[in-house]
């Protein structure tokens, strides 16, 4: 799914890139307000879902190459921050919905998420 | 090639800079794009451990011809525990901390599946010291 499609389905501002928000494609997606679990989810082409607006958000998603954040519960990050994500080329929108209602808005259009396996512990318990 | 760079304390606008501006030069050295990425996340979960629980202190990084050493070392409390740090989930971090988007307790499991090797010399009340080692692949990019 484009960047651009889920902007228009979260009725989301973009606030970086939003002509290039037509090219950025997007496989899979991460909501999270832990910057430890977006860590231990590699995936390509990853769009991240936070309620976070600090700088760690745009450090983790330059290491990670996730190009397309979304602000979720109506959070607007900062000028500083903004201009972070344009030196990184990454695409930030915003969204009044809640982490629960936009996460399940792009599941619905087809972005799939991702299941952990069972630790080890509590396989060997079943 | 070897770099090194300080680590401030609790300094939420600096940190990680170390591991953004390793993945910055390990691009430019040409290595493949996912072995970048294991190297530099787990760069960023130690440095964030410096910042956030060490106290501040330095990081090392070190490239050699087949191996990436990177050394995180801080004057902090240390660390009382190590099996118990290691699990998941398992985090001294305060409310606030936690609030800003650390203190998942992850950051030492996501080291452990990313490094090669991991190594964690501490001493409560002297410091602690975590040494990774990362095999370099060859491969495309
Ligand atoms: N450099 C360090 N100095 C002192 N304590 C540490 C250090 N690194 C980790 N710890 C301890 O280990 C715990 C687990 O670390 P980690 O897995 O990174 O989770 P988190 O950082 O989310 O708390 C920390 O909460 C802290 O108590
Ligand atoms: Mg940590």
């Amino acid at each position: 799914m484009r960047a651009s499609e889920i902007a228009r389905l979260l009725h989301a501002d973009i606030l970086t890139f939003s002509e290039q928000a037509d090219a950025i494609e997007v496989a899979t997606a991460c909501g999270s307000d832990m910057m430890s679990d977006v860590i231990a989810f590699v995936k390509e082409r990853v769009a991240l879902l936070t309620g976070l607006t600090n700088p760690q958000v745009i450090r983790t998603a330059e290491l990670l190459d996730i190009k397309v954040i979304i602000f979720v519960r109506g959070k607007k990050p900062s000028a500083e921050l903004v201009a972070m994500a344009q030196e990184q080329g990454i695409v930030l929108m915003t969204t009044r919905d809640t982490m629960f209602t936009a996460c399940g808005k792009l599941y619905c259009a087809g972005i799939k998420g991702d299941t952990l396996a069972m630790p080890a512990s509590a396989a060997e318990r079943s | 090639m070897k770099f090194s760079y300080m680590i401030p304390r609790l300094d939420f606008t600096a940190a990680g800079k170390a591991s953004t501006d390793t993945k910055r030069r390990l691009t430019q050295i040409g290595l493949p794009i996912a072995f970048i990425k294991r190297v530099t996340i787990a760069m960023y979960e130690a440095e964030m451990n410096v910042a956030i629980h060490g106290g501040g202190g330095e990081a090392s990084v070190e490239v050699g011809t087949d191996r990436i050493t990177a050394i995180f070392s801080d004057q902090g409390p240390g660390i009382p525990d190590i099996d118990l740090a290691m699990q998941e989930g398992y985090s001294t971090a305060s409310e606030e901390i936690r609030n800003m988007g650390f203190g998942a307790g992850m950051g030492l499991p996501n080291m452990k599946r990313n490094a090669d090797e991991l190594r964690i010399d501490t001493e409560v009340g002297k410091g602690t010291v975590v040494t990774m080692v990362f095999h370099i692949e060859k491969g495309a990019s």
